[in-house]
């Protein structure tokens, strides 16, 4: 049982049927920078060679100069659009292997703010995989601008929160930084049923648009063996039907008081990967009104206060800790060596998998399809090249 | 002393008019999206964005003339005017009011037919020139999709032609007059209402406006085959579609909407007629701010396989119905 | 297959492999029998799913190849690793037995100068292609001066 081959790209000049053509990392719709070098027969892609590194920033080099107490502020911008969910991870692997308490308050705001911030990265996914396959001048760009509008208002929510829009440090080792202001939680659940009756005029304006249905069915389709030997996960794995999400395979912070849905669609095409995340939207504000309702008093942190590097000790122990984050499985494998700043952290990106399959699936689509597979995949090249 | 002046005097009225309602109609979509969008489109550039079309149209003329180094030069530097000058002589046949129009040819809808697919032309070498493979793919889509509808839109065209048994198109114009309204080819039974939907979305595909524009696609594509144009040379090319598809409005609301016809005097007829003609532009604009675009094999399958055949059938219809009652049928 | 059961056949069929804890398994293994634990590994305990593979470099005890591959039916995680050994930087490509480790392991060879035999492609990944060094080597200075971006 090998692994499905991968086609060897000829990238020369083979004559006069084929052509090689650069989609550059300055392209409308590359998500981000992302250069892939496609050998075209007419409109049908016939190889394609990613290449990626423009947005590297050696993360895990730095991890190891910064200690425990600086770096939660950096990890969110790995997967920038889903911010709290990158910083999630790091912070617990420092807990898991320091064994630090986490205070139940903490953990419930932590899922508040993840599932918020979930449907933030949603709302941004739809609106620019409508737009490239609809075009920044036209039908996409009113898709994109609703959802914008939508997103605007979680981004609210943070500010008031946090302070910050788009990059937060919210979370530190042993429970998190700032606590709800006053009316907060009254707000929240008014977005929150705000969003609810938004996402529903969404689905229906797309699922009744012929168009629509005729660009994302049957384009883009992963099996599942192939998916697990690549490593994809999140809404594209759950697309190509594998139950498996992490906060119910391996619950984390409180996950499992919480009553959800996990959605998992067979087809995996573009359009099961759409279902899926759209189920996601509803089933994550669910879980931020049950959370709200039962939000416990208590502290915020286990170690509030760290100031001084030496208090952020973490003892000698490596360990790999996983987050379902907005795009996946967003990990830190780290390896403490008992001083202030990590021996070793890999940051395990889930757009950096999710990527690695496109070399499977593209070939043999038409041009056209490549930005709609692209889009349902849904790269931040921040995780991807970190 | 009037036969030599009025053929000067008329085209070069009605070239500056089209040009200035071009200009300003690229503000009313822009404004007309932007309140579909929730937002509000140009506000600050004079009273309600109304100078925004002027200042575009000077920064455009104000900047550099680029020429990319290994473009074919007189191909790329001749395609903006091949491509524009189809787009404004459709407005020759058109005739504004009765006995308003530069030339009313009396095969006025033959000329303006084939006469707008002319820009075809104009857009190839636009695409070859630039010797950039993006352009190139948009101009061998484009050539693909807009021969493809172009059948559709003669066919679709034409069922008004045999309605009222001329080509001449204030006798298109006549034959929709009076009854109040009724007697606009739109409301004949059937066949009326299927030529206008059939003429409208091979309209929308032969412009490449969308959800057809699969050539200016931006986001695979990157504007197509105007990729390498800047300044003026770019600035044609928009007038020319915008230009194309006003004349295509023009065009549709003389067809079928009956042109001039409406309550009032007989000078506002031109009025009426532009009236319709900008309902007919808001409509392509309308779907264009509200759709996807679809892939270019499913395009190409929607006009050869659905629409070609539908414009056919309907054309044999009608025909058969107008020899019928012309032979006294009921 | 339960973490147990696991555990037993591995013991089983790799005897010098170390294997500790349940949730994830940790096994180590000899480098020479890396190949054939992960195809194990897919094959025998259903773990099809391939997280992510990676490199530490524990300086004068040489690089210390990870894996992590889960078996998603049964919840059951696997952590291989194996020990190249000081002054050694080659071991075996796992693309063969899963297509994730393609685009990991280029990265190993990028970060560390880890040569992985048998794949089918290995350049860098990340860095542009003309850098010289290997970052993530604890040897690399954090401020170590490279040319400009050309």
């Amino acid at each position: 049982m090998t692994a499905p081959s991968v086609k060897r790209v000829e990238l020369d000049y083979t004559g006069s049927e084929r052509l090689t053509m650069n989609m550059g990392p300055q392209h409308p719709s590359a998500h981000g920078v992302f250069r892939a070098v496609l050998t075209l027969e007419g409109e049908t892609v016939v190889g394609v060679d990613s290449v990626i590194g423009y947005l590297h920033r050696c993360h895990e080099k730095l991890a190891e100069t910064l200690t425990y107490a600086q770096y939660p502020s950096i990890a969110s911008k790995t997967d920038y659009v889903a911010a709290m969910t990158s910083e999630f991870a790091y912070v617990r692997a420092a807990e898991t292997i320091g064994k630090f308490e986490v205070p139940k308050r903490a953990q419930y705001l932590r899922v508040i703010v993840s599932e918020l911030q979930r449907v933030a990265s949603h709302l941004l996914w739809l609106g620019t995989w409508c737009m490239d396959m609809g075009g920044a001048l036209g039908g996409g760009a009113t898709i994109f601008l609703y959802c914008i509008r939508e997103r605007e208002l979680i981004l609210d929510l943070f500010e008031s929160l946090v302070g910050a829009r788009l990059l937060y440090g919210f979370f530190q080792v042993g429970g998190v930084r700032y606590d709800v202001p006053d009316g907060w939680i009254a707000s929240c659940r008014e977005t929150v049923d705000l969003l609810d009756s938004r996402i529903s005029e969404y689905e229906q304006m797309l699922e009744e648009n012929p168009f629509f249905m005729a660009r994302a069915q049957g384009v883009g389709v992963i099996t599942r063996e192939l998916a697990e030997s690549v490593g994809i996960s999140g809404p594209l794995l759950r697309g190509s039907g594998v139950n498996w999400d992490l906060r119910r395979s391996d619950p984390y912070s409180s996950y499992e008081d919480f009553d959800f849905k996990v959605p998992v669609e067979t087809a995996g095409d573009c359009f099961a990967r759409y279902r899926v995340r759209m189920v996601e939207f509803r089933e994550s504000l669910k879980i931020v009104r049950q959370a709200l309702d039962r939000l416990p008093e208590g502290p915020i942190s286990s170690r509030p206060g760290l100031k001084s590097v030496g208090q952020t000790r973490v003892p000698k122990g490596e360990t790999y800790v996983r987050v379902e984050g907005a795009r996946g499985e967003v990990g830190c494998y780290l390896v403490a060596d008992g001083s202030a700043k990590p021996y070793r952290m890999k940051w395990r990106g889930a757009s950096f998998s999710n990527l690695a399959i496109l070399p499977h699936i593209i070939p043999g689509h038409k041009v056209a399809d490549i930005v709609a597979i692209m889009g349902s995949v849904d790269p931040v090249f921040g995780e991807v090249d970190r | 002393m009037m036969d030599i002046l009025l053929p000067i005097v008329a085209p070069f009225i009605v070239l500056n008019v089209v040009v200035g309602l071009v200009t300003y109609v690229t503000l009313l979509e822009r404004k007309f999206a932007a309140r579909m969008q929730s937002r509000i489109g140009p506000y600050r550039v004079g009273p309600h964005g109304l100078l925004q079309p002027i200042a575009d149209a000077l920064k455009l003329m104000m900047k550099e003339d680029v020429v990319p180094t290994a473009a074919d030069r007189p191909v790329y530097n001749l395609a903006p005017i091949v491509f524009l000058v189809p787009c404004m002589l459709i407005f020759a046949t058109l005739p504004f009011a009765p006995g308003l129009g530069v030339a009313d040819l009396n095969i006025g809808v033959l000329f303006f037919l084939a006469v707008s697919s002319m820009e075809i032309v104009g857009l190839f070498m636009a695409g070859w020139g630039s010797n950039n493979k993006y352009a190139l793919l948009s101009a061998m889509r484009a050539v693909n999709q807009v021969i493809s509808y172009d059948l559709p839109f003669v066919f679709s065209a034409l069922i008004p032609v045999v309605l009222a048994g001329s080509l001449k198109m204030s006798d298109i114009a006549a034959a929709q007059a009076g009854g109040y309204g009724t007697g606009w080819f739109i409301f004949y039974p059937v066949i009326g209402q299927l030529g206008f939907i059939a003429f409208i979305v091979s309209t929308v595909a032969a412009e490449n406006r969308a959800p057809f524009d699969i050539l200016e696609a931006e986001s695979e594509l990157v504007a197509g085959f105007r990729v390498e144009y800047s300044g003026m040379k770019f600035a044609l090319i928009q007038l020319g579609e915008y230009a194309h598809i006003i004349g295509a409005s023009f065009l549709g609301a003389l067809l079928f909407l009956g042109a001039w016809s409406g309550p009032g005097p007989e000078w506002v007829g031109p009025i009426w007629f532009l009236t319709k003609a900008m309902f007919i532009f808001l409509l392509v604009t309308w779907v264009r701010w509200s759709f996807v675009r679809i892939r270019v094999d499913q395009i190409l399958a929607l006009s050869w396989k659905a629409l070609l055949p539908a414009t056919l059938l309907l054309l044999l219809a009608t025909a058969i119905i107008v020899v019928w009652r012309a032979n006294g049928g009921a | 297959m339960t973490a147990d059961q696991a555990r037993a056949l591995i013991a089983e069929r790799f005897a010098d492999a170390q294997v500790e804890g349940s949730a994830p398994i940790v096994a180590t293994v000899p480098p020479d029998r890396w190949l054939a634990f992960a195809q194990f590994a897919r094959q025998e305990l259903g773990c099809g799913f391939f997280s992510f593979l990676t490199a530490v470099d524990w300086k004068d005890q040489g690089l210390e190849v990870v894996a992590r591959v889960d078996n998603l039916d049964h919840n059951v995680s696997l952590f291989m690793k194996t020990r190249l050994g000081p002054g050694v930087s080659a071991c075996a490509s796992l693309t063969s037995v899963y297509s994730g480790a393609n685009w990991m392991e280029r990265e190993g060879f990028d970060m560390f100068g880890i040569r992985f035999e048998g794949h089918p492609d290995l350049r860098r990944i990340l860095l542009s292609d003309d850098w010289e060094g290997y970052p993530l080597l604890k040897s690399y200075a954090v401020d170590t001066p490279h040319p400009p971006y050309r």
